[in-house]
């Protein structure tokens, strides 16, 4: 689930006209010293982190002047905790409070449906003071009379219960307009006039809406304990715009050592991923990244895979390997890997657990079109279990061979040419015109080429193709290349993946 | 009998002229679905594969009147809207193929299908085969494969997972055991029918037996799985693995349903849950296999007796 920061979920709670504390979010003595003119003193300073229990870590500070303010922020922004390093602080009036309550939303997956949780104690360890719930209908919503009584069952009476409610009830509304997994403000600040105030507030997105809102900025919608590395970025925008199957992709490892360890992991499917994983570990090995192409993607997505997978320096062997038995065609997979493969002419061995649909000819694809590069690659099926490949991968791994990251540079399209759904089909028809089979032709299953005063050209309305009729799955360049004249290329772009590469390659890897 | 599917419920496919949509009708019709047609707004009047496609349910359930089944194909922002229009249409049991759905959009579907008395399997789902009677969703991948891998009998396969759908299904088979109905329940945190109540199905269905589960890390099933049958609910015997052992919290693999949340869902109290209620939990699916066989041989046994 993509993470809000405090201020940027307390700056949806105000737009609801949810009481926050005043202040700003800053990173600069200045923006404090123009910030306390405004609101005057004493302060708290919080760290903007997305991890819980910031108070006993020492990211939130009190100041009651302006110097300890001032010596409070240069001492946050120079913290690092965990992973994370606080870039930004929060810094707010401090509030007299009364009394401190919790109230969160959440999905319940028993209930199927979102849950209201009130404590009317607020702060850490909340599910241990016994709070009260009630489900939501999603259909009928979240009526104020409901949170009304769900919270004086809890105790709450008065003035307290008007404003409470108040705040509580807007928090449904907040969670579907967002599409939040879960909204909790903890603690909800009761003040001696009664007002309730949100001291805090932890909202997550749920991954799959992320695309309805574009206005929080979300990078990359998945769920990290810790800010997202370059590499995933990039992973990550390959599969945001690409609705043909799954790729999920992240580092376990980032500064891999070259200590003949280290496995570039490319699974396929959840469950069969983590068996095939258990097995790599059960070999004394290290996993490098997790990775997974599922729900049958297209070539060209495992392609791009790979290519993410093999940007990383020093792994030792390529392990491929899902449930085994898959719905998905695994020709794909095997075309996806193959183009990755000759372009960068790999050399750490890899072993590849193609089984399930069309697993013979995804076999035969992998042995003829790589025995030409110098890794070598063994193919294996169903009946082949993930314990017996990872042995495999073992007695194939050399001691002191890494792979070496090369640079990485889209190649130049051949004059004729048309968009396909993520990159460009190009054809040089000066090659074909010594071409006797033209087998490019037959080997599409589409229809996307037909021949036209001798040469292959597009058989269909250019829109279509583009809209996703080829589907890339590379068949005809790869006939082309092995049984052809490596007349045609099909150009995937992967924004980012190249900048990367050099910079790895001139040894920033920051 | 199986359970949710077999060769004489009527199914409509939404999304029919996409590409998913259009190869996995193919796969249905092969295997013996009674596909009815399709509906895809905008390619009313067209055909695919000989089947009449609609602009709306409406429209297909006027045509062929009641039907049973929709498999959903459309893109996963779309499928809250076209589900919704089968539930409005009627239709009970629908397959809700696409992963990516919007979590809330999963639960106001939830919410409609309870009121109308409807039932989903999904979203991010393969789908529900009844081996040698017909397939839902895209399950089994081609026609030959999917006659080759399952095969009738009477184990019902619960999975969290869609390639070990398949596998387990495959290594069942292979081992000599036929399966009444496998079903792909679905990798979300939030899913139509859970497996205690995919369980509770096959208690009913009087060809199941046995049933093999493979359940995983993440939301609170295998626990309420192993109330259902302390609660006596459940009481054919159940051999199941759990996926996800060395999964750190707060980590997700793939499925966005398999993440330990708030210490809830980890692989200890899952595997203890589950061997407290009886169930036999298995190392690896080798040992899962040889377990299904073993209480297998004992079951018939005890009929036979």
């Amino acid at each position: 689930m993509a993470r809000l920061y405090e201020y940027q979920g307390k700056a949806i709670l105000a737009r609801y006209g949810i009481k926050i504390p005043r202040g700003k979010v800053i990173d600069t003595r200045n923006e404090l010293v123009d910030l306390l003119g405004e609101i005057g003193l004493p302060v708290v300073l919080k760290g903007q982190l997305w991890i819980t229990g910031r108070k006993e870590k020492g990211a939130i500070r009190f100041a009651d002047t302006q110097g300890e303010a001032e010596a409070a922020l240069s001492d946050l922004l120079q913290m690092t905790i965990g992973k994370f390093r606080i870039e930004k602080v929060l810094v707010e009036e401090r509030i007299d409070v009364e009394r401190e309550c919790f109230a969160g939303i959440v999905i319940d997956d028993e209930k199927k449906s979102p849950v209201l949780i009130f404590s009317p104690e607020g702060g850490s360890g909340v599910e241990a003071k016994g709070g009260v719930s009630r489900v939501i209908d999603p259909l009928k919503g979240l009526a104020r009379y409901e949170v009304v009584e769900l919270i004086k069952s809890a105790g709450i009476t008065g003035r307290s219960l008007t404003s409470l409610s108040g705040l509580i009830h807007k928090l449904y509304s907040i969670m579907r307009e967002y599409d939040a997994r879960a909204i909790e403000v903890n603690p909800i600040a009761l003040t001696k006039r009664g007002d309730a105030i949100a001291l805090d507030c932890h909202i997550t997105i749920d991954d799959y809406a992320v695309y309805r809102h574009p206005d929080l900025g979300i990078e990359v919608a998945r769920e990290f304990d810790r800010p997202p590395t370059e590499l995933e970025r990039i992973a990550y925008k390959v599969e945001a715009k690409d609705y043909r199957g799954t790729f999920y992709f992240f580092q376990i490892v980032d500064q891999i050592p070259a200590d003949g360890r280290h496995i570039g992991f490319h699974g396929a499917g959840g469950g069969g991923s983590m068996f095939s994983m258990d097995a790599l570990v059960k070999e004394g090995y290290q996993i490098a990244n997790f990775c997974d192409t599922s729900g049958n993607p297209p070539a060209s997505k495992v392609y791009r895979a790979a290519k993410i997978i093999l940007s990383q320096p020093n792994i030792a062997g390529y392990f491929a390997s899902g449930s085994g038995v898959a719905s998905q065609e695994q020709i794909q997979s095997a075309r996806g890997l193959v183009k990755a493969f000759l372009e960068e002419g790999l050399e750490i061995p890899a072993v590849i657990r193609l089984g399930g649909n069309m697993e013979e000819e995804a076999i035969r694809i992998l042995k003829e079109s790589l025995s030409g590069i110098p890794a070598e690659v063994e193919g294996y099926g169903k009946d082949d279990p993930p314990e017996f490949c990872a042995q495999r991968l073992k007695a194939l791994i050399r001691p002191g061979l890494f792979h070496k990251i090369r640079p990485f540079s889209l190649p130049e399209p051949f004059p004729y040419g048309f968009e396909t759904f993520s990159g460009i089909l190009s054809i040089n028809h000066d090659l074909c015109r010594n071409c006797d089979h033209k087998g490019c032709i037959e080997s599409c299953r589409y229809g996307i080429l037909k021949l036209e005063d001798g040469v292959p050209v597009l058989a269909l309305d250019p829109e279509l193709v583009k809209k996703g009729r080829c589907i890339e799955c590379l068949a005809c360049e790869q006939f082309c290349h092995f049984k052809g004249k490596k007349a045609i290329r099909i150009i995937l772009p992967i924004p980012g993946l190249s900048e990367y590469r050099e910079r790895l390659i001139d040894g920033n890897t920051d | 009998m199986a359970i949710l599917i077999d060769q004489k419920k009527k199914v409509l496919i939404q999304g029919i002229t996409g590409r998913e949509g259009r190869a996995r009708t193919r796969l249905m019709l092969d295997y013996g679905t009674k596909v009815i047609g399709g509906v895809t707004p905008g390619h009313g009047g067209e055909e695919v594969f000989g089947l009449p496609v609609y602009d709306t349910v409406k429209e297909a359930v006027e045509a062929h009147g009641t039907i049973d089944v929709s498999v959903l194909f459309v893109p996963g922002p779309f499928v809250r809207d076209a589900a919704i229009e089968a539930i409005e249409n009627g239709i009970k049991l629908l397959v809700i193929i696409p992963d990516r759905v919007p979590i809330h959009d999963t639960l106001t579907i939830v919410a409609l299908a309870r009121r109308k008395g409807a039932s989903f399997i999904g979203p991010n789902t393969l789908g529900v085969i009844s081996p040698h009677r017909a397939v839902l969703g895209m399950i089994g991948g081609r026609i030959e494969t999917a006659r080759e891998w399952f095969r009738p009998g009477d184990i019902g396969v619960i999975s969290r997972s869609g390639g070990m759908t398949t596998s387990l299904s495959y290594y069942l088979t292979r081992a000599g055991l036929g399966q009444s109905t496998a079903v792909h329940i679905g990798g979300d945190a939030v899913v139509g029918e859970t497996i205690p109540e995919i369980a509770l199905r096959f208690e009913a269905d009087p060809q199941t037996r046995l049933m093999v589960i493979f359940g995983e890390i993440g939301t609170t099933q295998e626990e309420n799985l192993a109330q259902a049958i302390r609660a006596g609910k459940i009481t054919k015997p159940i051999v199941a693995y759990i996926g996800g052992r060395g999964a750190k919290a707060g980590t997700r693999f793939s499925h966005a349903g398999a993440i330990i949340e708030g210490g809830r869902g980890g692989y200890e109290s899952k595997v203890a849950a589950l061997r407290s209620a009886g169930v036999h939990v298995a190392q690896t699916i080798t040992e899962l296999v040889e377990t299904a066989r073993r209480i297998h041989g004992m079951e018939v046994g005890n009929n036979q007796g």
